[in-house]
């Protein structure tokens, strides 16, 4: 059992969770992500670690309320516990040895290229952050962002945060006026990082990519995570979850993730229902 | 006078169209007065060539002769000095080829059933006994067991009667490994495996889940922590697939994901929250006890026909004959001497049908089977919306590529002493899947007891 120290609703759909869970805070790395169940007989799923300290103890991680298993565990509070929290599985993000970077978040995304971020930072690096979200009330991290950043880049589907338009809209501004990344870390939708690849592989600008795809043991077991990379078979779980995006079948990938939806959907009806029961 | 009947007593069991619709064990295990007719089968010969069959020497004569006095706790007695899992191997070893195979019954006539009276006496003692063993005397030395599979509860229990603090490290929410992640519950109920896993722990034996070795700690660091000795019974994890167009299609499994979905996280259940695709049409592909597993689960939970594809014929199928019969009385259909090239997809992803190619045998290859060589033109679809993919398993590369000077070969499988489990590491010990590849529930509780006994004398010295 693995205790929620503190939970802070980042926006109507996106929580932060403060773990107890010193074993895995000891050796967790920007990158890495951790499997849980939130009861016995649930699901497990895999969740990018998006903080830790080392000190404390403590793995944060920040997830948007999507289907039954997200929305159970919102339901939980602080001081209640997570029945398993196991990691930190996959490879970490290779971030030493780069001198000038763009960091692209989208949405939720974002909980995940913050430490990427924030790790570049501590190693002297130029950080530029092009962070997306659908408008500001979905914004998460802002002050994170501010205080880690050389640039950051404000965008918003509707206009009302930084600028009106798409991340890649940001992106291509600074690549056609000349900015020279040593490397492009995109994290967010599979279709986000679908365009940002797109386009950076017309300016010849490596490009690292963080999978999140449908996963159950996340050790290298299954092999539900498996995608196409270069036309070769990989596991995100342990040859992931970071990619070369230039060589990712980004349509495969989405196409996979569907496999369970009218399950999924089926089983958020029938979570929410239970839970408003229990609120009666 | 002993029994001198030629057959054995029959397994009663469920019948093949009400068992193919549940997940409730298929042999229900023999009533006493079968057991007791059975163990008078036995000839209790001098020689005894039955114990030289079982990987861990269970002493078969002497525990069928408890039987016979209707001491059920004594012969359980003496099948628990060789083996910590009687009530797991009564049920999933291949007695065929191991013990029952040397028995001088079978000369003429069916060997005695020696595994379901191994069962028998195991059901008895968990329905009868509940006193839990006596606590050894602790002596004071520590070893790390790593995965709580058939080697790991083995090594682990061995280590544990004779006094040591053994702490078992589980990557998964559960301890069992292949026995409630792999071997489904009409096999292997998981309560069974359950009983053994808390007789391991009444003998105090400490079980740590969510632990990964090799992430969340690696096995330098267990030396750290004050352990002595480390045994690596991690298993044969990464599936393995046939690198043909089409396998990432939605729809295409590893056994080893469709049953962990059914048998670890209970997918079969309907208020499971762990989705499993529906399917009318299931293709598993491959011929072993895992592909049987897969396809008499995927008949379970619902499939109109399940096929086995198989690129060797009957022959060569390497799974147990009882498998195969039992597979064949619930309805899965086989697909013998075919070999699929090709899985096609509807417009959204998802399987549709596969393409196979006859095959035919020639000589035999290296491992002594007749290889198989596909029929040119014989191209031929089998509508699925399911492929099962059962082809074998390489062990899992997260300890070796975090421990420096553990030889692997390469397959990738550590590299062990057969009789000592002693690997390329001072103090580090390996055996089961991980070292063999994929094998036998058995043979890893052989290699669990070897290295438990090796690991004692380094340690008492």
């Amino acid at each position: 059992m693995y205790k929620i120290l503190r939970k802070e609703n980042l926006n109507p759909t996106v929580t932060l969770m403060e773990i107890d869970a010193p074993l895995i805070a000891r050796k967790a790395e920007p990158g890495q992500f951790i499997i849980l169940r939130v009861n016995e007989d649930g699901e497990r799923i895999p969740l990018t670690i998006a903080d830790f300290d080392r000190e404390k103890g403590t793995v944060t991680i920040i997830f948007q309320i999507v289907g039954a298993t997200t929305e159970l565990l919102n339901a939980k509070n602080q001081g209640e516990y997570i029945e398993d929290f196991v990691g930190p599985l996959g490879k970490e993000s290779e971030l030493e040895g780069l001198k000038k970077v763009c960091v692209v978040g989208g949405g939720v995304g974002n909980a995940i290229a913050y430490p990427v971020a924030k790790k570049l930072h501590n190693l002297d690096a130029e950080v530029t952050v092009i962070a997306g979200f659908k408008n500001k009330d979905l914004v998460i991290l802002e002050d994170q962002y501010e205080a880690i950043t050389d640039h950051f880049v404000k965008m918003s589907d509707e206009g009302n945060w930084g600028e009106k338009g798409l991340v890649t809209d940001a992106l291509r501004k600074l690549l056609e006026a000349g900015e020279q990344f040593d490397e492009v870390i995109a994290i967010g939708p599979v279709i986000m990082m679908k365009f940002v690849c797109a386009l950076t592989k017309q300016f010849g600008v490596k490009t690292v990519i963080s999978m999140n795809p449908i996963m159950v043991d996340g050790t290298g077991m299954c092999g539900a995570c498996r995608l196409t990379v270069g036309g070769e078979t990989k596991f995100a779980c342990v040859d992931g979850p970071d990619f070369d995006g230039h060589q990712v079948d980004f349509d495969e990938a989405m196409s996979r993730l569907t496999m369970y939806r009218d399950f999924e959907r089926q089983a958020h009806d029938h979570v929410c229902n239970l839970l408003k029961m229990e609120v009666k | 006078m002993p029994n001198m009947s030629l057959k054995k007593n029959e397994m009663p069991s469920q019948a093949p169209d009400v068992r193919n619709k549940n997940f409730n064990e298929v042999a229900l295990g023999y009533e006493l007065s079968q057991a007791l007719d059975e163990a008078e089968r036995c000839l209790n010969c001098k020689k005894s060539p039955c114990v030289s069959g079982c990987p861990v020497g269970i002493r078969i004569p002497e525990f069928i002769a408890k039987i016979r006095e209707n001491d059920f706790e004594g012969a359980y007695q003496v099948i628990n000095k060789d083996s910590s899992l009687p009530a797991v191997c009564g049920r999933v070893c291949p007695q065929e080829s191991q013990c029952e195979q040397k028995c001088v019954r079978g000369v003429k006539g069916e060997p005695v059933g020696i595994g379901r009276l191994e069962r028998f006496v195991a059901d008895w003692h968990n329905a009868n006994v509940t006193a839990s063993p006596e606590k050894p005397e602790p002596n004071g030395h520590k070893v790390a067991v790593i995965g709580s599979g058939p080697s790991g509860l083995t090594c682990a229990g061995d280590l544990a009667k004779k006094g040591y603090d053994v702490t078992i490290f589980e990557a998964l929410h559960k301890a069992g490994g292949v026995l409630v992640y792999g071997i489904p519950e009409f096999r292997l109920p998981k309560a069974i495996v359950q009983k053994e896993v808390d007789g391991l722990k009444a003998l105090g034996v400490k079980v740590e889940t969510n632990v990964v070795i090799g992430k969340t700690v690696t096995i330098d660091e267990l030396f750290d922590m004050g352990f002595e000795s480390v045994f690596i019974g991690s298993g044969a994890g990464l599936p393995s697939f046939m690198k043909i167009p089409g396998e990432n299609l939605k729809g295409v499994y590893s056994a080893n994901e469709f049953l962990t979905r059914s048998n670890l996280m209970k997918a079969y259940r309907p208020d499971s929250y762990t989705p499993i695709k529906k399917n009318d049409n299931v293709i598993v592909v491959g011929g072993g006890n895992v592909a049987m597993d897969a396809a008499r689960s995927a008949l379970r939970l619902g499939a109109k026909n399940v096929y086995i594809v198989y690129r060797r014929s009957e022959e060569e199928l390497p799974a147990r004959r009882e498998e195969v019969e039992h597979a064949k009385e619930e309805g899965i259909i086989f697909k013998l001497l075919n070999n699929p090239v090709k899985i096609n997809g509807d417009e959204n992803g998802f399987v549709k049908s596969v393409t196979c190619l006859k095959q035919e045998l020639g000589e035999p290859d290296a491992s002594g089977r007749r290889s198989p060589h596909p029929v040119p033109g014989s191209e031929f679809d089998i509508e699925a919306d399911c492929v099962i993919m059962s082809i074998g398993t390489s062990p899992n590369p997260l300890i070796k590529s975090t421990t420096p000077g553990l030889e692997s070969n390469r397959k990738g499988c550590i590299v062990a002493d057969e009789a000592t489990g002693k690997t390329s590491r001072e103090h580090v010990y390996a055996g089961g899947d991980a070292v063999t590849g994929a094998a036998t529930v058995i043979l890893a509780m052989g290699a669990g007891k070897a290295a438990a006994k090796a690991i004692d004398e380094d340690l008492m010295g």
